[in-house]
């Protein structure tokens, strides 16, 4: 059999060949306990802290900083412990990125006091003066958008009360982004 | 003259020009953003930030540059290869409308922040809808113009085409599952690891299909066709091509080395990154093969040097990726600049000098015209392939010195550089290098561009039928 002279026959044969990588590493495992860990010790995102991380995807925050601590020595000395699958049990998506142009903010929530992050976010060159990192004054000018919070929280899955919605009445998008950025490292039950 | 089958060109030509619009605007991001990284203060609103510009630099150069330049591509080489004309050619134009509005409507969407954060997918889903929507129509006119041909046998570059179309429209649609919010916002379905797996097993997938596939298309017919060469091997076409389409996909989780994702998906990747050298390499081989006694044409003909130039930069690229994939050396260059520095050779080394053959053999044969001027021809290639060495030698240079600092620690257990800005600032010097190598670069797709213009406004008057 020629199936260079049968077109449909071809394309049959190269979704197979394309279909078995595919299932083997990567949507047969999406059923595999070892790579879908119970959230059970998971603390569920505060609707202020999804908010916060719904802007941090906006601004494409993951363009410069990866959210996964290897499990080496000069990493976990520099960054704290090492990522676990646990970390990251609920996000959705996942924000572990591919290139660390700053630091990674894993362990971030458990380094600084949000005091620190709101003159960081504000004006990072105040603090370093040969970073980088754009400065995001507007942040704290522009009030949350809360019209989808309940309805975001409600896909997601995360349980929460009436009371955790008025939080967020005042808060500026800048809030958010700290809120979020001080949970990072504390994703699980003690 | 008569029995002349009467090949379809309008839609060609449209999305030929496309591309070449929509790479300008990918390559002016390109320098804007390589600029933020050494002036923060050219962050200048919202709309203008890294974060976002990023995200429209990639999308641009992969969905705003490569695909229509594919889609022109592809459409002339199922015709001719095929000896038939174009299936549906009213759709092949309708098509390109609803490229172009899309393509807008997906840089608007990018400058305002929505995203899904997924590299290279980053677009929300009433966008991924629309993609689907241009590949089903592109695919309808692929197939059916293949399905129609008058040549039976269906040559490799075909077999490319084909591998294209079902494995860009698989991994896309496998990674942009979803459930909106509202219009502007959704959640993907998968959560943690297996989102991070699903994501880079697209990622990697997006460069067998859109990067690899497709050029490799393109090269298999101008290298025979420019330098009048046979092709060396159909074997081992036949072997590279099947092996190439298996093993890409078990490939992603090379992305994700040292990450939580269990070991064992980390450890196949790693050992089908290694494998993948093999196909790669029957392609280069079979390029070399065909050129064999034909040597001096690299001084004379210039689509041979632009489609051996690619082909060389395309196998230098697949060494280096799998070397990258191993644990070891992974520990040292993931996460720095070595990485972009790699995908820069594969996309403006391979890629762009491919398809830039591919435009320069046949827009001036369906304007029925010669070539503007070798002379610029030639400019543009030793301006890209300037720009493009001076970009990747200064990324490997700098990811490597970024890598090495982040890893260094006294005797004492203690980091040499705890503080990460004594990392960062070293890399100045080298992105303001980086900088100029995209400028040059940047110059030489000008020179391609107006030489390009020039064919087409010298192009005699087309005759009415």
């Amino acid at each position: 059999m020629n199936v260079d002279k049968k077109p449909l026959t071809f394309m049959i044969l190269a979704v197979l060949a394309i279909l078995v990588g595919t299932l083997l590493t990567t949507f047969i495992p999406l059923f595999v306990g070892t790579v879908s860990p119970s959230t059970e010790k998971v603390i569920p995102y505060k609707p202020l802290e999804l908010e916060g991380r719904d802007i941090y995807i906006r601004e494409g925050c993951n363009n410069c900083h990866t959210q996964t601590v290897r499990p080496l020595p000069f990493e976990t000395k520099r960054y704290g412990s090492y990522s676990q699958l646990e970390d990251s049990a609920i996000d959705r998506p996942h924000l572990w990125g591919s290139r660390r142009t700053g630091p990674d903010l894993a362990r971030v929530g458990r380094k600084y006091p949000a005091a620190w992050h709101y003159q960081h976010m504000k004006n990072p060159q105040s603090m370093y003066p040969r970073s980088n990192m754009p400065a995001y004054p507007w942040l704290a000018e522009h009030k949350l958008d809360t019209s989808d919070t309940a309805a975001k929280m409600k896909v997601l899955g995360y349980a929460f009360a009436p009371e955790d919605l008025a939080v967020l009445n005042g808060k500026s998008e800048m809030d958010a982004m700290v809120a979020y950025l001080l949970r990072l490292g504390r994703e699980l039950k003690q | 003259m008569a029995t002349e089958t009467k090949y379809e060109y309008d839609a060609i030509k449209g999305f030929a020009i496309s591309s070449l619009f929509w790479g300008i605007v990918g390559l002016l991001v390109g320098i804007l953003i390589s600029l933020q990284l050494v002036y923060p203060q050219l962050n200048f609103t919202p709309w203008l930030t890294y974060g976002r510009l990023r995200p429209i630099h990639t999308n641009a150069l992969i969905y705003g540059f490569t695909i229509p330049a594919a889609f022109s591509l592809f459409f002339f080489l199922v015709q001719r290869l095929g000896r038939t004309p174009l299936a549906y050619p009213g759709l092949a134009k309708f098509t390109l409308y609803l490229f172009n509005i899309a393509i807008v409507l997906a840089a608007l969407s990018l400058f305002a922040g929505m995203s899904q954060s997924k590299e290279y997918s980053e677009l929300e889903w009433p966008l991924d809808i629309g993609e689907v929507v241009l590949w089903v129509l592109f695919s309808i006119n692929i197939i059916g113009t293949i399905v129609r041909r008058t040549e039976e046998q269906m040559y490799v570059s075909l077999w490319y085409i084909l591998a294209t179309v079902v494995g860009v429209a698989i991994v896309y649609i496998g990674n942009n599952i979803s459930v909106p919010v509202s219009l502007f916002k959704s959640y993907s379905i998968y959560a943690g690891a297996n989102d991070a797996n699903v994501q880079w097993w697209f990622g990697h997938n997006a460069v067998a299909f859109v990067f690899t596939t497709i050029p490799l298309a393109v090269f298999y017919y101008i290298l025979p066709k420019s330098s009048g060469a046979p092709l060396y091997s159909h074997r081992l076409s036949i072997v590279g091509f099947w092996s190439l389409v298996f093993a890409y996909l078990w490939t992603g989780a090379h992305h994700l080395v040292y990450t939580p994702l269990p070991d064992w998906i980390q450890t196949v990747a790693i050992a089908f990154s290694i494998f993948l050298i093999a196909p790669s390499w029957a392609s280069v081989i079979n390029g070399y093969g065909t050129m064999n006694g034909r040597w001096e044409q690299m001084r004379s003909n210039y689509l041979v040097k632009f489609i051996v130039l690619g082909i060389t930069f395309y196998g230098l690229q697949t060494v280096q990726g799998p070397s990258q994939a191993v644990r070891a050396f992974s520990s040292l260059i993931h996460y720095t600049d070595w990485v972009p520095g790699h995908v820069h050779m594969g996309t403006m080394g391979w890629v762009t000098m491919t398809i830039s053959a591919g435009f320069y053999y046949m827009l001036p044969r369906i304007y029925n015209t010669e070539i503007f001027s070798v002379k610029l021809a030639n400019l543009h290639f030793w301006l890209v392939l300037i720009g493009q060495l001076i970009y990747s030698v200064t990324m490997w240079i700098t990811g490597i010195r970024q890598g090495a600092m982040w890893q260094a620690m006294d005797s004492d257990g203690s980091l040499v550089y705890a503080n990460f800005i004594e990392t960062l600032t070293p890399n100045y010097p080298f992105w303001n290098m980086r900088t100029l190598g995209g400028v040059i670069f940047f110059a030489g797709f000008l020179v391609f561009v107006y030489n390009i213009a020039k064919t087409i406004q010298h192009a005699p008057a087309p005759q009415k039928a």
